[in-house]
């Protein structure tokens, strides 16, 4: 049986022997780590090409289109194609533009989002750190990009840009409270902050927490699509208000990093709901436990992240005004509501028992 | 008159918390204005405080052109004053020339006309719904309105070789009559489409969202409309009868029974169910022209050369997909009009626009935009 | 545990070094660049502001509307409320009851003054 685990000991075993023949032993700790992030980066290229592959299959098939077929088997190589077009495009940018905020956004657009990757558990000890504050760090990591996204708007200096930042600003700072009171009920239960520990809780109770816990599920995936500025709440770069938003004046590879950081929102998004709600790496039913945990994981981030795009290519987009009156009259009694009551069961469940 | 407006504009001064005002350009290349109309918009943050649209980025001056052909001629630049729906241009001008000229086309071609220009309501209403989806963020309906409106046009396409401008209606009847299986065809997708309305009724009428957006936006009411010269569907969205299709029946629009499409909001959700239910009475016009269409001539005998008669003038106006669309020929005895001046609702739409976005948002411009269903060329002309 | 951050760190570093290997990567290949196609262009046009092909009137540099920072207002006390909520949330099972009474006067004053954002149109998008 393959599993997870198994898969770290042999490779960080292989990582071993090829350290000690190149006499690099020494700095064993240092190249771990580094190897973590080149295969990290490679994984996130490659899947966040699958997901627009994917993300282009899903729309075509809900507006009764082929979609993307000329490019590789089915299209998939189609990403990959683009992604060449836009490395070999000219980056044009304003002369009017504040040089060095414009030159950080999109890196801090694409790693402030690479990093929340660091605790993502994709199979049992198959994670490159498991922090014992995971989420907390997830959280805290992801709403960087309300930074890059600010200054982009802000330094383009064109006027769609300021205002899909200023909005994106509004929108992701509204939109972080939900998301973070939603899965406080979660923390009550499990009393653990890592994400490991959640999805061992999981295990021993035998039930995954979407089931108990629907309502902050439901709110978790609403801010989170709104926190990764996905359609029905993508105003920051609503193109028919604002062609485009706040990445308006970027081009060629810069404009590429914010796609990339945009998708793998989503990704980490997707898969913090999957490990806290539907049970990470854990298989439906026991009997299912020969199929590896990963691949588990990765089922359950792409369901999530197919209900997404369904979203995306289902509703209209928000006005700012009622987004902003969805996020705080609606979302945020909703979940403070569900703290409480989770407290109450909990608590009188523990006393009977 | 853009001069004129950026002077006023004040840098937020009087008070030390006072927001500047914003004045972006929306257009001309701009995703959302269904061509290139530009808006300069003054905004306060996110409110709007005025939208003033500038015209004439798609002017062709073809009312001057027509002053130069002959009347045939002109048929050919009727199309591209709506490309949308040229069809109801086609029918405009040359029921125009006719009544100037006092001729009629024989009944076959008046039932012919009659199919093809419900068959065109049905494809601009169509690309309008997805248009207008699309403003409001939903990409998808878009998608389905153009995949029933390709069915239309190839059933253009197979009478007239055409699928965008036509030509096809011609002063004194039609170009060339229908092919035998035109009717079964036009039936069969009658059949088909008609099911597809509660579809897309579906998907967007009672989206929460979609209501969000549309409900008590944009608000024409009846003395707005009336002052501002809306017409069509965006008027009878206020409760306002204004179907000249009833009032100043044309070609045997009083042969068939058809509804006049009438709501009382006069929000953008209104205009949109008023062309939802337009879409339901065009499949019920055409397929009564179907079965009232009886074998005849399609053209009536025209002189070699037509010419109006001396010191002659005429307004014709039919109701066409974006409303009253009227034709205003003057006749000097030669054969090419001396004058010819085109009435299109999309003009006198445009122009309330500034009065209903006042105060609301910057979204809301486009939905708006998109529920008054202008189109640029028939702006500009 | 310490030692955990190191990935954090070096995610960071790399992440960094990857954006800026792509950015050398487009540079390198673009029009114009070191290896790309080499052309002539107007660039004053090419740089300009966009702005939907006319030119701009004025700065976007200005003073924007309130109505924005109102809300970066009301996120801070909020998110202050999470910074309790979490550790309160790890260990809410040991605190029982009165640890829970506790906090649902917390987050009872924290209510209120959503009420009265709410009651006063904070809230209100003007």
């Amino acid at each position: 049986m393959i599993s997870g685990e198994k898969i770290v000991q042999l490779v960080s075993g292989l990582l071993q022997q090829v350290y000690a023949l190149l006499g690099l032993s020494a700095y064993a700790g240092i190249l771990d780590r580094v190897v973590c992030a080149v295969v990290m980066f490679g994984f996130v290229a490659v899947f966040v090409m699958f997901l627009v592959w994917m993300e282009r299959k899903v729309s075509a098939h809900m507006q009764s289109r082929i979609g993307p077929n000329r490019v590789g088997p089915l299209g998939l190589l189609q990403t990959l194609a683009d992604a060449i077009k836009l490395t070999t495009k000219e980056d044009v940018h304003p002369v009017k533009r504040d040089k060095i905020p414009y030159f950080i956004a999109p890196i801090l657009a694409f790693v402030a989002t690479f990093m929340g990757m660091v605790v993502v558990p994709f199979d049992n000890k198959m994670v490159v750190a498991d922090l014992n504050i995971g989420i907390l760090y997830i959280i805290a990591i992801t709403s960087f990009t309300v930074i890059a996204i600010l200054s982009a708007g802000w330094s383009s200096n064109n006027k769609y840009s300021l205002l899909g930042g200023f909005r994106s600003a509004a929108q992701i700072v509204s939109y972080e409270v939900p998301l973070v009171l939603s899965l406080v009920p979660v923390i009550m239960i499990t009393g653990k902050l890592n994400f490991s520990g959640i999805v061992q809780y999981q295990q021993q109770a035998g039930y995954w927490f979407v089931f108990p816990q629907f309502v902050a599920f439901v709110t978790f995936i609403a801010s989170a699509t709104a926190e990764a500025n996905r359609a029905p709440f993508d105003i920051p770069e609503a193109e028919s208000e604002l062609t485009g938003g706040f990445h308006t004046e970027y081009s060629g590879v810069k404009f590429a990093m914010f796609f990339l950081g945009e998708y793998v929102a989503v990704v980490v998004s997707s898969a913090v709901a999957a490990t806290v709600f539907l049970g990470g790496w854990l298989p439906p039913f026991p009997f299912l436990g020969f199929i590896p945990g990963f691949l588990w994981f990765m089922l359950k981030v792409l369901l999530v992240i197919y209900l997404i795009m369904a979203f995306r290519w289902t509703f209209p987009r928000l006005r700012v005004d009622q987004l902003m009156d969805f996020g705080w009259k609606v979302l945020i009694p909703i979940t403070v509501l569900n703290i409480l009551v989770t407290g109450f069961v909990v608590l009188l469940a523990g006393k009977g028992a | 008159m853009t001069d004129l407006l950026l002077s006023q504009i004040k840098p937020g001064g009087e008070s030390p918390f006072g927001t500047d005002e914003y004045v972006v350009n929306m257009g001309p290349q701009h995703p959302a204005t269904h061509g290139v109309l530009r808006l300069v918009v003054k905004l306060d943050g996110e409110t709007v405080k005025e939208t003033m649209p500038v015209l004439g980025y798609l002017h062709r001056s073809i009312e001057k052109i027509c002053e130069n052909r002959t009347y045939p001629q002109c048929i050919t630049y009727t199309d591209r004053v709506d490309y949308v729906s040229a069809m109801s241009v086609n029918l405009a001008f040359a029921l125009a020339t006719e009544r100037l000229m006092g001729l009629e086309a024989p009944p076959r071609a008046q039932w012919l006309r009659m199919i093809f220009v419900e068959l065109q309501r049905l494809a601009s209403h169509l690309l309008w719904m997805g248009a207008f989806a699309g403003d409001i963020g939903a990409l998808t309906p878009f998608l389905y309105g153009l995949r029933e409106r390709e069915r239309i046009l190839d059933l253009f396409e197979m009478t007239c070789g055409q699928r965008l401008t036509y030509n096809y209606i011609r002063i004194g009847g039609v170009m060339i009559d229908i092919l035998p299986e035109f009717v079964p065809k036009c039936r069969a997708f009658l059949d088909y489409f008609e099911p597809k309305i509660p579809e897309y009724e579906e998907l967007l009428t009672y989206n929460p969202i979609f209501l969000e957006r549309t409900k008590g936006v944009g608000v024409i009411t009846p003395e707005v409309g009336i002052n501002c010269g809306v017409c069509g569907p965006s008027l009878r969205g206020s409760g306002i009868s204004c179907d000249v299709r009833k009032q100043q029946p044309y070609l045997f629009y009083n042969q068939v029974k058809f509804n006049e499409c009438l709501e009382n909001d006069g929000d953008c959700w209104a205009r949109y169910k008023v062309r939802m239910n337009e879409m339901r009475e065009s499949v019920s016009i055409v397929r009564q022209c179907l079965d009232r269409l009886e074998p005849g001539p399609i053209e009536t005998k025209l002189p070699p050369i037509l010419k109006a008669p001396p010191a002659s003038e005429i307004y014709s106006r039919i109701e066409s997909s974006r409303g009253e669309m009227g034709i205003y020929l003057v006749g000097d005895g030669t054969p090419k009009p001396y004058k010819a001046k085109f009435r299109c609702a999309s003009f006198s739409n445009t122009f309330v626009l500034d009065q209903l976005t006042r105060g609301w948002k910057v979204a809301d411009i486009m939905a708006v935009l998109g529920s008054l269903d202008m189109i640029v060329p028939e702006v500009d002309r | 545990m310490l030692e955990q951050y190191g990935y954090v760190l070096v995610f960071l570093l790399a992440g960094i070094f990857f954006i800026l290997m792509a950015f050398l990567t487009g540079w390198l290949l673009s029009p114009n660049g070191l290896l790309g196609v080499k052309y002539k262009y107007k660039k004053e046009v090419m740089v300009d502001t966009y702005e939907c092909g006319v030119e701009t009137y004025g700065t976007s540099w200005i003073r924007f509307n309130v109505s924005f920072y109102l809300y970066a207002l009301l996120f801070v006390i909020f998110d202050i409320e999470t910074v309790f909520l979490y550790p309160w949330a790890v260990s809410f099972k040991q605190l029982g009851m009165p640890g829970f009474l506790e906090m649902i006067v917390f987050i009872a004053i924290l209510l209120v003054g959503l009420a009265y954002a709410w009651k006063k149109e904070a809230l209100k998008w003007e």
